[in-house]
C-alpha cells in the first residue's frame, strides 16, 4: 500500500481528468484504471453551460480528488487557486503547479518552493510538480511537502522518461513518496518508472487521447502493477557480456 | 439590480443570497466556488451572504485537468 500524508492508496496509478472526449469516456477510463486519486483543475464557470460539471460525473466516494493549480504562472496565483479549492470543499490536498511558460509548461522551481512553503504553513497537503531536480526535491521535502512529483518529460509530450537518471537520484534520496508525473506516453514508460522504484505515477494525456482511452487505462493499470512487482522482486544486474542461461558444461557428448 | 458575474453584467433579485442567485443561473451551489468582491466565501456562507447592487461575483468550479 502507498501512503501519502497518512492516507493509503491501493493503486499506484493516479489519473488526470483532462482532455477526454466526453465525460462518459472519462468515467469509464477512470474506472478501468482502478485509480483512487484523480486530479482536477479549477476554472471560471462558463455561465452558458451549467451541464459541464465534473462533480456530477465522478463519485467522490470512489475517487479522491487532488485539485491542481494548473494555469498558475507564479506563487501568488498558485496559492490563490489552492485556497479557492479548499474553500470549495476540495479538501486541503493540492497538486502544486507553477508554469510560467505556456510553450514548455516547465515548472518554476523558485516560485514552486515559495508557494509550497506558504501552503504547508497554511495546513495544506502539498504535492509539488517539479522538474526532475534532485536538489529541489530535497528542498521541498525539507519544507514539508507530502510527496514530490518530478516530470518524466514535458506535459502532454508522451516522450517517456527522458529525465530517467535524475529521477533515479530523486528516488534514492527521497524520504517522501516520489510520483513520476507528466510525459509518460506508454504503459512501458510507467512500468519503467515503477521498476526504478517510483512510488506512483500520474498519467493523463496518454490515456485521454488514446484510440481507446478505456483500454489504454487498463493497459497503464497493468504496466504500473508489472513495474511495481518487478521492483519488489529485484531486477537482475545488467551485464555487458553474455551470461549463458543454459549450463556450459556436460557437452562432452557432442564434442 | 445589476451585478457583475464572471465579468458579465447580470440581473439579480434584490437581496438575493449567493445560494439563490447561483441556483437561478442553473448551477448547483454545492459544486461552485464563490468569490464575492474578491473575498473567498466558505460554502456555509452561501445562504447567509446577500448580493448588493454592483457587487462582483466570481464563480469557479472543478473541471477536468491533469
Amino acid at each position: 500500500m502507498l501512503t501519502i500524508a497518512g492516507k493509503t492508496f491501493s493503486s499506484r496509478l493516479f489519473t488526470g481528468t483532462g482532455k477526454f472526449s466526453s465525460a462518459n469516456v472519462m468515467r469509464q477510463a477512470l474506472l478501468a484504471s482502478e485509480s483512487e486519486m484523480v486530479t482536477v483543475a479549477l476554472r471560471r464557470i462558463d455561465l452558458n453551460d451549467p451541464e459541464d460539471d465534473i462533480m456530477q460525473v465522478l463519485d467522490r466516494t470512489k475517487f479522491f480528488f487532488l485539485p491542481n493549480t494548473a494555469g498558475a504562472r507564479n506563487a501568488n496565483e498558485a496559492v490563490r487557486l489552492a485556497k479557492l479549492s479548499r474553500a470549495s470543499g476540495g479538501g486541503n490536498w493540492v497538486k502544486l503547479e507553477v508554469t510560467p511558460d505556456p510553450r514548455t509548461l516547465l515548472p518554476d522551481p523558485v516560485d514552486t518552493l515559495l508557494a509550497a512553503e506558504e501552503l504547508v504553513k497554511d495546513g495544506f497537503i502539498v504535492l509539488p510538480y517539479i522538474n526532475a531536480d534532485p536538489i529541489l526535491a530535497l528542498r521541498l521535502q525539507d519544507v514539508g511537502t507530502a510527496a514530490v512529483m518530478p516530470l518524466a518529460a514535458p506535459i502532454g509530450t508522451n516522450r517517456g522518461l527522458i529525465t530517467r537518471y535524475q529521477i533515479e537520484i530523486i528516488i534514492t534520496q527521497a524520504q517522501v513518496p516520489v510520483v513520476v508525473d507528466a510525459g509518460l506516453g506508454a504503459p512501458s514508460h510507467a512500468a519503467l518508472a515503477m521498476e526504478m522504484g517510483a512510488d506512483a505515477v500520474l498519467v493523463n494525456t496518454a490515456i485521454a487521447v488514446a484510440g481507446d482511452p478505456v483500454q489504454m487505462a487498463n493497459a497503464f493499470r497493468l504496466g504500473v502493477i508489472a513495474g511495481r512487482e518487478a521492483f519488489l522482486a529485484g531486477l537482475g544486474v545488467a551485464n555487458d557480456e553474455a551470461q549463458a542461461s543454459s549450463p556450459q558444461t556436460g557437452l562432452d557428448f557432442i564434442r | 439590480m445589476k451585478i457583475i458575474v464572471n465579468g458579465e453584467e447580470k440581473e439579480a433579485k434584490q437581496e438575493a443570497s449567493v445560494a439563490e442567485f447561483v441556483s437561478t443561473l442553473g448551477f448547483d451551489p454545492e459544486t461552485v466556488v464563490v468569490e464575492l468582491d474578491g473575498q473567498i466565501l466558505n460554502r456555509t456562507e452561501y445562504a447567509e451572504r446577500h448580493l448588493k447592487e454592483g457587487c462582483e461575483l466570481e464563480l469557479i468550479r472543478f473541471i477536468g485537468g491533469g
